[in-house]
């Protein structure tokens, strides 16, 4: 393995996180404003503040971790990307200050429970991932052109493109039904029936636009750009295996069976989806301007970097391994039997 | 829209970001070390007002921490939004530190997280301090991590530009520049003394609204103790960066200090007027600037007429006021929390005077202008350079238009923050005054001896 593939590999399974623990959140916060808005909302409140208040700060690191690294292993994408991104990457950050914000106002504070405020925070787990799932689009090339020698991006191509916008459809279909089979998993521990069933239903609801989007953008991909739809077709066997992989988590949703095991599968779906994209992706960073070969940085630099990753990784890892344990694993946080809030 | 505009603008935007995430950054580094005092304090005196302290100040704490987390991940993305040229050089040669910061993020989030959440879930309190140990050395790690990438803008090395390619990179060079020691270490100390001085301040706010607990006088002489040692640890350093600019970055003191002619027994400029080359109404200190510069006083400190022949560029003139601002607060503080020590444990009366109460409600907003100042300083005073000598930040800025449109915005939005971040802390601490607290404790432990 070239230090090149491992760089791109080690970020490529932070974003994988980031999409994840990202999803769960963003969609607790829409069902949550969506129970609010049919008066339901004691229902998912409490789960929300239970688990996701003592984590988002984490979850907001592997985004900040995403960033930081792809400058340090592939500084010449601060050269693309950044130009080109400004107004796009400064609408995702704004939206992330309003969800960040709700934590620190609503949920630690003063428990400003207004519910334009409610709104809002779910309003912004949508247009989150609509915001920044553009990117990907753009990195299959044909909205950057060069202008002038410094790369310039085409608002009116991007927003006409079909791709563009089964790839925004992908990433909401994505992130509720991630977040409602999670939510599922989590309301059932706590043994609260209500929200298990509510948040059941969700997750059927989403699970069949989520694979119908997914489905779709893989055929948009062939008359857009068709090097990269020969690539996936090459890796077909690991989109079938992602397949079966959903399948088995709807069949346990449906027969209200082992939850636990309904999520792990859906990590699995995804995972296994979201590499085969990676790789099928290879080399390009963005097509046709940058590989991930002419944007590496120097050797040493990415000798030490790796370093620190490791090293680095040997602190997370137990760290993580303790939060989880304490806050999604605890029975008895789970359940709200014990506060120990400061 | 023209390309010097561009710069201009994300200059701007840049400065407004920074301004803003600095405050909340600073009593991010500083606030958990006042939580460890305290709390270890309370363990150790077996007092439950210093435990309920650090519990309150750690309530308060988590909302500046999530507003530092907003603003820290949009200064980390515009970074590149903004300057992209320099971006892809930092990346190249300076990236580790910025990488190691994300760790140091995460061990703080975590902990964080599991230290709030754990309130009283232990038997043994010296369990849950020591979950704040992480807490505070991460934050501490993360600010020391960004200010060497600050110091490397400042003393560039650890690579070489041959025909505009970056070679012979070597990252621990990089991070060990001769800015890094004087910069890191001045950074960390303000840190702490900030918020020792900002604690102070409440606790006064407190008792010159009436409350007469005894709460708010332990909280109150603690920080100034520790207002007391960081400031001097802040002078001192202070002092030693001073040293590093007169060696490293002449241009920068000269300017600060309208030294124009090099000579040695230079006196210290204090406040005045401009008059084209002539200093009016200063006060000038005989000596200070040679023994800032260089420790003793017959020594020459470079003038700005001598840079300007050998064409270095001089930054503006007006960071004088800067560093005014910065040196003089700095000063007045030691001061301040010196009299209170030392009449505290006199037993003299007149710092219980109202007046007196005054000064220490001053200190902590006092404080937190001296870190602006700092900054301005320190960035102003290195300009036309983004990285000195070897990119301005003309050529550093972004090609991309929007840059008004986005001040616009983030403008709106650090307002929102602010405004957000003063309501809801006083809202909650008037919701649940001390005093109320401390009943209810009590209550709850007659009850358990029942
Ligand atoms: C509470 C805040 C505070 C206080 C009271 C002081 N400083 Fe400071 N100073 C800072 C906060 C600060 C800072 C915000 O931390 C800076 C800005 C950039 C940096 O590296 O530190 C800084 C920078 C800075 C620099 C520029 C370093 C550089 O550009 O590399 C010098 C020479 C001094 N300081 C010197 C002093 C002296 C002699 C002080 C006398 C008491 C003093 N400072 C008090
Ligand atoms: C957090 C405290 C900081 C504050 C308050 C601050 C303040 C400022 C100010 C006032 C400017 C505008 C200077 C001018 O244009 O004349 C500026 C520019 C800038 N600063 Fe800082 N700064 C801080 C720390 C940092 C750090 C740690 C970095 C690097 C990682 C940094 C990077 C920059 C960059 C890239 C610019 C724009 C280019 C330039 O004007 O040279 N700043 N900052
Ligand atoms: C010397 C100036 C700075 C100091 C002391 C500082 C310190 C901190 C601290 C302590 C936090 C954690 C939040 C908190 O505890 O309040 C934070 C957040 C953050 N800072 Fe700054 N910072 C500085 C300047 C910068 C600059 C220039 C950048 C950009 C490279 C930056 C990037 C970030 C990011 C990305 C976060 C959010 C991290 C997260 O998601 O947890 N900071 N900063």
């Amino acid at each position: 393995m070239t230090l090149e593939i491992l760089g791109i590999a080690v970020l490529w399974l932070f974003l994988f996180f980031y999409v994840i623990v990202g999803s769960i959140d963003f969609g607790a916060g829409f069902f949550n404003a969506y129970s609010a808005f049919t008066n339901k909302q004691h229902i998912l409140t409490n789960i929300i503040q239970r688990y996701l208040s003592p984590v988002w700060e984490v979850t907001n690191v592997f985004f900040v971790f995403f960033f930081v690294g792809m400058i340090g292993f592939f500084p010449l994408t601060a050269y693309y990307y950044g130009t080109t991104l400004l107004v796009p990457a400064s609408l995702a950050l704004i939206l992330l200050s309003i969800r960040g914000s709700y934590y620190a106002f609503a949920t630690y504070g003063a428990k400003i429970n207004h519910r334009g405020y409610i709104y809002m925070y779910g309003l912004s787990g949508l247009l989150l991932p609509a915001s920044l799932s553009p990117v990907l689009a753009m990195s299959e090339g044909g909205f950057i052109n060069m202008v002038n020698d410094s790369p310039q991006l085409d608002y009116w191509a991007l927003f006409t493109s079909p791709l563009t916008w089964s790839i925004v459809v992908l990433s909401l279909t994505a992130v509720l039904y991630i977040s409602a089979v999670f939510l599922t998993w989590y309301a059932n521990k706590a043994g609260d029936e209500k929200a298990t069933d509510l948040m059941r239903k969700y997750a059927l609801v989403w699970a069949g636009p989520a694979i119908i989007t997914a489905t779709g953008i893989i055929i948009e991909l062939r008359t857009h750009n068709a090097e990269h739809f020969a690539r996936i077709m090459d890796l077909w066997w690991l989109f079938g295996i992602s397949s079966l992989l959903f399948l088995g988590t709807v069949f346990l949703i449906w027969k209200r069976r082992k939850y636990g095991l309904a999520f792990i599968l859906l990590v699995g779906q995804f995972f296994t989806a979201f590499f085969a994209y990676g790789i099928s992706h290879y080399p390009y960073l963005l097509y046709p301007h940058l590989t991930i070969y002419d944007s590496f940085t120097n050797e040493t630099m990415a000798i030490s970097l790796i370093i620190a990753f490791v090293a680095g990784l040997g602190l997370l890892l137990p760290s993580l391994y303790l939060l989880f344990r304490l806050f999604l694993f605890d029975k008895d946080y789970v359940k709200g039997k014990s506060d120990y809030h400061a | 829209m023209g390309f010097e505009d561009t710069a201009l603008l994300s200059r701007i935007l840049t400065m407004m970001t920074l301004s803003f995430h600095i405050l909340y950054a600073t009593i991010g580094v500083g606030v958990p070390l006042m939580i460890m005092i305290a709390q270890w304090v309370g363990i150790k005196k077996k007092d439950d007002h210093y435990i309920l302290m650090a519990r309150r100040w750690a309530r308060g704490f988590v909302i500046t921490v999530a507003v530092g987390v907003v603003t820290g991940t949009i200064i980390g993305l515009q970074l590149s939004l903004l300057w992209p040229n320099f971006m892809q050089v930092a990346g190249n040669v300076i990236a580790l530190p910025l990488f190691l910061e994300t760790f140091a993020f995460f061990f703080e989030a975590i902990f964080l997280g599991i230290y709030l959440y754990t309130w009283d879930r232990f038997e043994d309190q010296r369990k849950h301090l020591l979950l704040l140990i992480p807490v505070a050395l991460g934050a501490a790690a993360s600010s020391v991590f960004i200010t060497i990438v600050n110091a490397f803008m400042n003393a560039p090395q650890g690579f070489e530009m041959l025909n505009g390619q970056l070679v012979n990179v070597q990252p621990l060079l990089a991070i060990f520049n001769p800015a890094m020691p004087t910069k890191v270490a001045h950074v960390v100390a303000t840190a702490f003394m900030t918020c020792a001085f900002l604690l102070a301040s409440i606790a006064a706010l407190r008792i010159l609204s009436g409350s007469t607990h005894v709460y708010h006088k332990k909280a109150l002489y603690l920080m100034m103790k520790l207002g007391l040692v960081f400031s001097i640890a802040t002078a001192l350093i202070g002092d030693l960066s001073g040293k590093y600019l007169a060696e490293y970055q002449p241009e920068k003191l000269a300017a600060a200090e309208w030294h124009f002619e090099t000579e040695a027994n230079a006196g210290l400029v204090m406040f005045g007027v401009l008059d084209g080359e002539e200093v009016k109404y200063a006060i000038k200190v005989p000596y200070a600037l040679s023994i800032l510069a260089h420790g003793v006083p017959g020594e020459e400190v470079t003038g700005i007429n001598e840079l300007r022949e050998n064409e270095v560029p001089i930054p503006p003139l007006w960071i004088h006021y800067l560093f005014d601002t910065m040196v003089t607060i700095g000063m007045s503080l030691a001061a301040l929390s010196f009299i209170y020590v030392v009449a505290a444990w006199r037993g003299w009366k007149f710092i219980q005077a109202k007046w007196f109460r005054l000064l220490v409600l001053l200190g902590g907003p006092l404080a937190l202008v001296a870190i602006e100042a700092g900054w301005w300083f320190t960035e102003v005073g290195r300009q036309p350079w983004i990285l000195r000598n070897f990119m301005t930040t003309q050529e550093a800025a972004t090609t991309s238009g929007n840059v008004d449109l986005m001040i616009i915005l983030f403008g709106g939005l650090y307002i929102i923050l602010g405004i957000g971040t003063i309501v809801v802390l006083t809202r909650m601490y008037r919701r649940n005054p001390v005093e109320q607290e401390l009943a209810q404790r009590e209550v709850e432990k007659g009850g358990e001896q029942e």
